[in-house]
């Protein structure tokens, strides 16, 4: 497939913006039970900002992926059966939550909803808190059940597909919490590069076995089955035009073999192996927390790059030869 | 329940592209506006299309054989194009299992071609809406039309009559008994989509002649043996007269 940079950025951008606000939400909840110290509201409300900044600029991205962005409005209505429909509405209404939590947080309105036999203050912010990380939830399944629903496209027609999508989300989100925390709250920086460690090592494990996998691979689809002939040698002598089409420019990553080979392994140093080194140091200063964040980041997008480029789509079987 | 298709035969096609211009030339016509020709006469041409004819060879010179296989949407019965659609402009015709795209409600998001494993949909660059063939919808209903006319495009340009058109879900159909009698065949049956659209194989015909086809064992004469019969090699009557 031919990777789309609207999509590479709206994946990374708004995985980064769930993972950060599981990460502040991780905390708050660690506060709840007394495990940590409790922040102070614009510790978490500031947090859920830059959580919906993430956010925005991933659906800003997502535009620039529609050839009539001012109909997009009705991509919300297959939700029956669309998994990118689901995603359309998953995506406004975790961050109506965000929004709703960093109000709160922000104006200090903390209304009392339950008080827990065991005298535990369960407020409305820890309610709105526990709706935002369902969703936060929901919405990297329907990300990658988007790609992980499309059977032919084996590479991603796999449940590593959604998880992956979920621990990388939540290995930068918990990244880019520890440096947010190194700035603003120095003594929790350690509680979220801990996570962060951990959840990058989750996500390195399940993006390497998802590269396994499509190394195993055998296309289903062969040129035999494509124009339904029994014979070994089959070539296409012409695809029916010269110059190019959709189909040949929609499908293929136009880059060298090379390109492809070279690219693997920078991401899995850039995305998983020198972030986990860079948290592993344990020195937490916003610097090195930073340099942390930015390289998985990059190594995120070349990943993200990577698993378009990787997929094979049959129909280029019928697109091999130009004349 | 009626599922209209074409059934291609590909042991008459030439490879001629007669259906792709007919069917350029109707579809680029209609109410629906123009299918968007990039740079059409430039150095680097590109446009939309909803059929086009590709051609293969089958094995390895002396011992090949040359195959033009036209390709469109095969209107699948379980079209996996539909239910990814996030607008609902994908959709299959109840009717007639034709399957559509609604040009006034399609976002261009292509995830529908991610979702077509035949390359059957491409995106019209000028509208930026998905467009792919429609069957000639506005063409087979048309009552202003002869009935004669009254098929897709391609399949009344067809010179050598290799494409059929009719109700696959009528046994009676033309299209049924050429996909019954005729072997013919779904594209990547794996996937389980069910194409609507069949294709008939290249076949050959052969025939046995018995030695007793050729020398009537009831020729009176030789029955009768009133007449000697000439050996092989020997001059016989016709060599010498031509009455």
């Amino acid at each position: 497939m031919k990777p789309a940079f609207s999509v590479i950025f709206l994946t990374t951008l708004i995985g980064a913006g769930q993972g950060l606000f599981l990460a502040l939400f991780t905390h708050q909840s660690y506060a709840l039970f007394g495990l940590l110290p409790m922040q102070s509201d614009a510790f978490y409300g500031y947090g859920s900002v830059l959580v919906l900044l993430l956010l925005a600029g991933g659906l800003v991205a997502s535009f620039f992926h529609l050839g009539r962005p001012e109909r997009a409005w009705r991509s919300a209505t297959q939700w029956r059966t669309s998994w990118l429909s689901r995603e359309v509405i998953a995506l406004p209404a975790f961050m109506g939550m965000a929004l709703l939590y960093a109000g709160l947080h922000l104006t200090g309105i903390r209304p009392e909803v339950v008080t827990l036999p065991s005298g535990l203050l369960i407020d409305l912010s820890i309610v709105i808190g526990v709706i935002a990380t369902l969703l936060a939830f929901v919405l990297f399944i329907c990300t990658g059940m988007i790609y992980a629903c499309l059977r032919f496209l084996r590479e991603w027609n796999s449940p590593l597909t959604v998880i992956n999508y979920t621990l990388m989300g939540g290995a930068s989100g918990f990244t880019l919490a520890a440096l947010y925390a190194a700035v603003t709250a120095p003594t929790e920086a350690g509680f979220f590069a801990g996570w962060a460690f951990i959840i990058t090592l989750l996500a390195f494990i399940g993006r390497f076995a998802s590269l396994v996998r499509n190394a195993r691979l055998k296309p289903k689809s062969t040129i035999q089955t494509a124009i339904g002939v029994k014979h070994p040698r089959i070539t296409q002598r012409s695809m029916g035009f010269m110059g190019g089409s959709f189909n040949t420019r929609e499908f293929f990553h136009g880059k060298t073999p090379a390109f492809l080979r070279t690219i693997k392994p920078a991401f899995l140093l850039l995305a998983f192996v020198l972030p986990m080194a860079l948290l592993a140091l344990g020195l937490f200063t916003p610097a090195l927390l930073a340099i942390a964040f930015t390289l998985q980041y990059i190594g995120l997008l070349a990943e993200r790059w990577f698993f378009f480029a990787q997929a094979n789509h049959p129909q280029n079987l019928y697109y091999q030869t130009v004349g | 329940m009626t599922q209209l298709a074409l059934v291609i035969d590909l042991n008459v096609c030439v490879g001629c592209h007669a259906c792709v211009t007919s069917c350029k030339e109707w579809n680029t016509s209609g109410s629906a506006g123009p299918l968007y020709d990039e740079n059409p006469y430039g150095a680097d041409p590109t446009g939309t299309f909803f059929n086009r004819v590709q051609t293969y060879e089958i094995g390895e010179f002396p011992n090949s054989e040359t195959l033009h296989f036209p390709k469109s949407c095969l209107h699948c019965e379980d079209p996996p194009c539909v239910p990814v659609c996030p607008t609902g402009a994908s959709y299959k015709r109840k009717e007639d299992g034709i399957v559509l795209v609604d040009y006034d409600k399609c976002i261009g998001c292509k995830y529908c071609t991610w979702a077509c494993p035949y390359g059957a949909r491409e995106i019209d660059e000028k509208q930026q809406v998905m467009k792919k063939c429609t069957l000639c919808v506005d063409r087979i209903y048309d009552m202003t039309m002869d009935e004669a006319d009254r098929k897709p495009s391609c399949v009344k340009a067809c010179p050598t009559s290799a494409r059929l058109f009719g109700d696959i879900h009528d046994p009676e159909s033309v299209v049924s008994k050429a996909i019954r009698e005729d072997g013919g065949y779904a594209l990547m049956p794996e996937w389980g989509t069910h194409p609507a659209n069949h294709y008939l194989p290249r076949r050959k015909t052969h025939i046995k002649i018995h030695q007793d086809e050729l020398e009537r064992a009831d020729n009176p004469l030789k029955v009768d043996r009133q007449l000697p019969k000439p050996g092989k090699g020997e001059s016989s009557m016709e060599d010498v007269s031509a009455w």
